[in-house]
């Protein structure tokens, strides 16, 4: 490949190698051909020195990929782990090689999912081919010899020979048209607790973010885009800035300005200093108010796409016992990476090269090229380490386009960093959703029937209108169709789309995140109307899901674990909630005390998860604890609000996170049945609010139909 | 031109003494250690030592800190040892994407310098910075294990 810009690669390299340690983290080095072995697959180089190099194609935003991918690829090639590094290849390089990567991106809890497969053959590949190698070097047959900790023995001889010794043999044979996997039983990696293998770089603060990037002559910007989602620029007054010395430029675009200066701090200054006009397109009145109302009217509304139906709701009705109704609603939420949006760009006449901390390095490439007007062979892309993603760098890569139009305006390479201001009012945001709850219970207290309306924001119809099936978009009743796990009778799920001009996207675990509340909340409140006690209730409810077996076992540990049928601590109530998410059965039990002041404490939560197969148990606890801490905060303060067709929060002070005094204490029992691949990434996030809202009520009382819990006056009266 | 020692090196810098600290530490001196999260003191990503205490640098303008001693995650390990907080980080498992990690290191490494064996409740009421990844329960055994050694 051309180099795509004329930046001096070499220096920039040596920089890089020099800031980062052992680890290239955050750097692609495919192209640094020079002095390497061959690749014996294109997942796996091995030095001549034993150091064996996976590649990894999904980026690292904190959840471990960057150790549990390797993990698939050295469990079946045998080599020793503690010669294992790791580099991710370029999106270009995937796309010039026909996609010898695969898909890159980064969501959906699907990297191991999606990837074990071609992983774990990978290795297995390259293995039967250094062994293959080494046979031949000895002239013995390759069924004579194995491989164990990158050492290759022949049997009857016991002569041995490393890896490195035959890596570049190995690479010029055919590869074998078919290889064995192991048994899992047979698995010593895999399934093991191992060290992330980030960790050392990562406490030295070396890792390079794309916030880190750092390159000759380089210069900065920082921007506003319009505050009204939708308006456009009017006019910009730049005489504030007319003394100030290190100014380069300022970039107009069409909803958007910029400033380019020498440093990053300057162009912020003389951004503040700027004398901006926007039209807002007609969205300036738009408020909390009359997007509440809009949904209100969705929940009414006659029309709506049907996701499930069961039996005949109106029979169901008919002749009930006992019939209870209620309304639920989540707000807006932000993603809130700790690392602000940004991206680098250089252009150069009809290339482009870019450095940027994405889930999705392919769409950053696409998304680069069809700004430009070029083909994407032509946008050199290098993905860095990402300071959070859960969502925000994922289908929507927003501060691609953005930066590459800023670039374009000077002959320098720029990165264009956001302020927290810009990343919080100018996010993807966790859709505002409604849901109207009906539901007819037997004698028993038994629900006979079940209507689900929900209404809100559809992700699927701004984002990827294909995705849709005749109008209805199903992942936004994900929980409510067949993953949900209880036995009704008659039962309807349907939904209203209501679309706001508030643009919307995935948020760690998407809608899972206000469907596992509003589903389990209103599954608690037909318990307490039955008077069965909740766990009981929902143990008679799961009977004949076709994952019953798993939902129970969940459900059975996350219980036992808590000591749900023992006395918790003085003051502290328990709620529980179950759930199924991209494949993974998850379930909670949240301990809660209520202050007389209203206080909130969560002082422990229990997750059982059952991902199917656990590759690597640490980072899988790690995840747990995580998903934990991002469905408390949403749960405890999240909440964004439109007044004036703009959001109103803007930073840390407003947009309250999570701190070290309010974690609860987490435990997680990983509860893998076997058979089956699913993630751990997202799936613990749904089930915290509706347990922590359960174990409130049985606290207070008082039942929690909307979020945050900042929100509710939960004060004894 | 102000005169600024960090991590025992002494740098002249021709900035604007308006500029926080954390821009002449990531723009001007390369140091990119040290991350930012907010502009407003909020969550901890920028935080440093100054003369020993741990201070939010993304508020904190150059004026403020001429002819002071600035430490950052680039200079808290010496003569090729991790510091203690370092290497209970790593003990512990502690960090997920990694960005907040330098600036809770350095409140915590600040905190065991004034109290060396901190309870709960003065580990709550001293590292108050945001882990967005929540790795939150770590950091505490990681701080009541680096208090250990």
């Amino acid at each position: 490949m051309n180099a795509a810009s004329g930046i001096d690669r070499r220096a920039f390299l040596v920089k890089v190698a020099a800031a980062s340690g052992a680890l290239t983290l955050g750097f692609d080095v495919t192209q640094a051909a020079a002095g390497r072995a061959p690749e014996i697959t294109a997942w796996i180089v091995i030095q001549p020195d034993d150091t064996v190099i996976i590649r990894v194609a999904r980026s690292e935003m904190g959840q471990g990929t960057l150790t549990a991918l390797p993990m698939l690829v050295a469990e079946e090639l045998e080599c020793d782990w503690s010669k294992v590094t790791v580099e991710f290849p370029r999106p270009d390089e995937n796309l010039r090689r026909n996609r010898i990567w695969g898909d890159f991106s980064t969501g959906g809890s699907r990297s191991i999912r999606n990837s074990q497969e071609p992983l774990r053959k990978a290795g297995a590949t390259a293995r039967d081919m250094l062994i293959a190698a080494a046979a031949a070097r000895w002239g013995v047959a390759a069924n004579e010899c194995r491989a164990r900790n990158s050492v290759i023995t022949h049997g009857p001889s016991g002569r041995t020979l490393t890896f490195g010794k035959v890596a570049t043999a190995a690479a010029k044979i055919a590869p074998p048209t078919e290889v064995t996997l192991k048994d899992p039983a047979q698995w010593r990696l895999l399934g093991t607790p191992v060290r992330r293998l980030d960790v050392t770089d990562k406490v030295m603060g070396k890792p390079i973010y794309g916030i880190d990037v750092n390159l000759p002559g380089m210069l900065h910007a920082a921007l506003m885009q319009c505050p009204v989602f939708k308006g456009t620029l009017k006019s910009v007054d730049e005489s504030g800035i007319a003394a100030m010395r290190g100014v380069q430029k300022v970039v107009k675009l069409k909803d958007a300005v910029a400033v380019v200066a020498e440093t990053w701090w300057l162009a912020k200054k003389a951004l503040d200093a700027l004398r901006i006009e926007w039209d807002d397109g007609g969205n300036g009145t738009t408020s909390g108010d009359s997007i509440r109302d809009f949904l209100l009217g969705g929940l009414a509304a006659g029309e709506a796409g049907i996701g499930r139906t069961d039996g005949n709701l109106a029979e169901g009705f008919a002749n009930a016992a006992q019939r209870i109704e209620a309304d639920y609603s989540v707000p807006f939420l932000a993603h809130a990476t700790m690392e602000p949006q940004n991206c680098t760009v250089h252009v150069t006449g009809n290339t482009a090269e870019i450095w940027v901390p994405t889930q999705n390095g392919e769409a950053a490439m696409a998304s680069a090229a069809h700004t430009l007007g070029i083909s994407s062979q032509n946008v050199r892309v290098h993905k860095t380490m990402l300071g959070g993603g859960f969502g925000r760098r994922g289908a929507t890569q927003d501060f691609v386009p953005l930066a590459v139009l800023i670039a374009k305006e000077v002959d320098r390479p720029v990165k264009v960093v956001w302020s927290r201001e810009e990343d919080i009012r100018h996010d993807y945001y966790r859709p505002v959703a409604m849901a109207r709850m009906s539901a007819a219970l037997d004698a028993a207290g038994m629900p006979r029937a079940w209507h689900v309306r929900m209404t809100g924001n559809s992700i699927w119809s701004t984002l990827m209108p294909t995705a849709l099936r005749g109008g209805v978009d199903r992942q936004f009743q994900e929980g409510f169709l067949a993953d949900m796990p209880y036995d009704i009778p008659h039962y309807l799920a349907d939904y209203a789309i209501r679309n706001t001009h508030v643009p919307v996207g995935f948020w760690r675990c998407v809608n899972h995140t206000q469907n596992c509340f509003f589903r389990e909340s209103f599954i608690d409140e037909m318990a307490h109307a039955a008077g069965v006690d909740p766990l009981e209730y929902r143990r008679r409810l799961i009977g004949r899901h076709r994952h019953a077996k798993k939902f129970l076992a969940v459900l059975n540990a996350a219980a036992d674990r808590a000591g749900w049928n023992t006395p918790a601590a003085p003051q502290t109530y328990r709620g529980l909630a179950v759930n199924e998410a991209y494949g993974t059965f998850v379930a909670a039990v949240a301990e809660a005390s209520v202050g007389a002041d209203g206080t909130v404490r969560t002082p422990r939560i229990v997750v059982a998860l059952d991902p199917g197969t656990i590759v690597n148990p640490l980072t899988a606890e790690m995840q747990s604890e995580s998903a934990v801490v991002f469905g408390l905060t949403a749960a405890l303060y999240g909440e964004i609000t439109i007044k004036d067709g703009r959001v109103e929060q803007s930073n840390f002070d407003n947009y309250r996170m999570l701190r070290l005094a309010e974690m609860p204490k987490v435990e997680t029992v990983l509860a893998p049945s076997g058979g089956f691949w699913a993630g751990c990434g997202e799936p613990p996030v749904a089930v915290v609010a509706p347990a922590l809202c359960n174990a409130i009520f049985a606290a207070t009382g008082k039942r929690i139909r909307s979020l945050p819990l900042k929100n509710h006056d939960l004060r004894k009266v | 031109m102000a005169l600024l020692t960090v991590n025992g090196r002494q740098y002249d810098v021709d900035v604007d003494p308006d500029t926080p600290l954390l821009w002449v530490l990531r723009d001007t001196l390369g140091l990119a250690g040290t991350k930012f999260g907010c502009g407003i003191a909020q969550c901890g990503a920028c935080t440093v030592h100054i003369d020993g205490a741990a201070m939010r640098s993304c508020a904190l303008p150059l004026r403020a800190i001429a002819g002071k001693s600035i430490v950052t995650i680039e200079g808290l390990a010496s003569g090729g040892l991790l510091h203690r907080v370092q290497q209970a980080w790593i003990d512990h498992d502690v960090p997920q994407c990694g960005y907040c990690q330098s600036g809770m290191i350095m409140a915590v490494a600040a905190l065991l310098k004034d109290q060396p064996r901190p309870t709960d409740a003065e580990i709550d009421a001293a590292i108050t910075n945001i882990c967005r990844c929540g790795t939150y329960q770590r950091i505490r055994a990681a701080i009541h294990a680096a208090a250990n050694t």
